[in-house]
């Protein structure tokens, strides 16, 4: 990336810089999950404009696949709130992680609260890898132009993906739905700087299953706030040892 | 499927509201974290655990075509995709394509 002056009115090429990240492998996967989830809606029954209205507004591939789920199934408006409001209770510390890296002094709460709607795994992974190489002035802009490009292009795509897909060979529709796990595996073990964040990605991937299987509905509570504590005290406890070398002191 | 206004209300109240609550808390609280204190250091583990917890599920249970494949296979290509992902100098391209690989394979071969 090329060196830009700190004149603030160089904003908008940060924000280009970021649009342009529409272009890289992680947008690429996501489009692909998108596509894929217009072909649910219209196999739910959703209209084209009911698709490309819940891709803009809840912008959370897993919430809204809860939701059509939930829908179907013909549940009270109370419980497929509650389905959906569970799963995405991870949205929570995803923005808190990232708000100290991207907000200045001057950043007006009423933008940073705006900038959230847009930001769901793949972008919060985009800001682990991308935000580090941004003077932290231009982050915002630059994050912005990221995510809210990736958001508005995946809802064109399933307005025109809507019936052109209507079902892919077994074998594809596979391969496409497996691309997004192993695609967070590899690129969030990448962006992974600190030790923490290593051992709750290792934590998190055993006991989501698990809990998945022994407290179905309140599995991600569970293995996000329960092993992510856990996580944080192993490290806690690594970094003072590192700190006291000889032992003793907890 | 549902009345057109309706569906739009359920979007708007269990889809948006229910989602954007809690990226607005974290807006809130994150700006009231300092970078390199142990309150971040606690909040990067629980949105990490959450984020694989999530992920692993969509591995051990799917939903939609991949449900009828058989567990062990989406283990093993997940599995020793990562595997030769860290052993490779880890590389995303890696990461992504050796376990898309051994899943099409393996699902040819077992003529899903």
């Amino acid at each position: 990336m090329q060196e830009i002056d700190d004149n603030s009115g160089r904003a908008s090429s940060w924000f280009f810089a970021g649009m342009r990240g529409i272009l890289s492998l992680p947008a690429l996967i996501l489009m692909t999950s998108y596509i894929g989830f217009s072909a649910f809606a219209l196999e739910a029954g959703l209209t084209r404009w009911q698709a490309v209205f819940m891709t803009l507004s809840i912008w959370a591939l897993p919430a809204q696949m809860i939701l059509v789920g939930s829908m179907l199934s013909g549940a009270h408006i109370a419980a497929s709130f509650l389905a959906v409001t569970l799963s995405s209770i991870r949205m929570m510390p995803m923005v808190a992680s990232i708000m100290p890296e991207m907000r200045t002094s001057r950043t007006p709460v009423w933008l940073l609260l705006f900038v959230s709607h847009f930001i769901a795994i793949t972008s919060w992974v985009f800001a682990l890898q991308n935000l580090r190489k941004v003077p932290k002035e231009h982050r915002l802009a630059y994050f912005s132009g990221f995510c809210v490009t990736l958001t508005l292009t995946n809802s064109v795509l399933v307005g025109i993906g809507y019936g052109l897909v209507s079902s892919f060979p077994p074998i594809i529709a596979g391969a496409l739905f497996m691309l997004t796990p192993v695609y967070f595996l590899s690129s969030i073990w990448r962006s992974a700087q600190q030790t923490v964040v290593r051992i709750a990605f290792i934590i998190g991937v055993v006991m989501g299953p698990v809990m998945a299987y022994l407290a179905p509905g309140f599995d991600l509570l569970y293995a996000g706030i329960g092993g992510g504590t856990v996580a944080y005290l192993i490290d806690r406890r690594r970094r003072r040892s590192l700190a006291h070398p000889a032992g003793g002191a907890a | 499927m549902i009345d057109g206004w309706w569906t739009y209300v359920v979007i708007i109240v269990a889809g948006f509201v229910a989602t954007d609550f809690w990226r607005w808390l974290g807006v809130l609280f994150g700006n009231r974290l300092r970078e390199d204190s142990e309150a971040l250091y606690w909040v990067k583990a629980v949105a990490t655990a959450l984020v694989m917890a999530v992920t692993a599920k969509l591995i051990v249970f799917p939903t939609g075509t991949l449900a009828a494949s058989p567990l062990w296979l989406r283990l093993a290509a997940a599995g020793i995709g990562f595997a030769v992902f860290l052993a490779t100098g880890r590389r995303i391209a890696v990461g992504v394509l050796v376990p898309i690989a051994i899943l099409v394979v393996g699902l040819w071969w077992i003529g899903f």
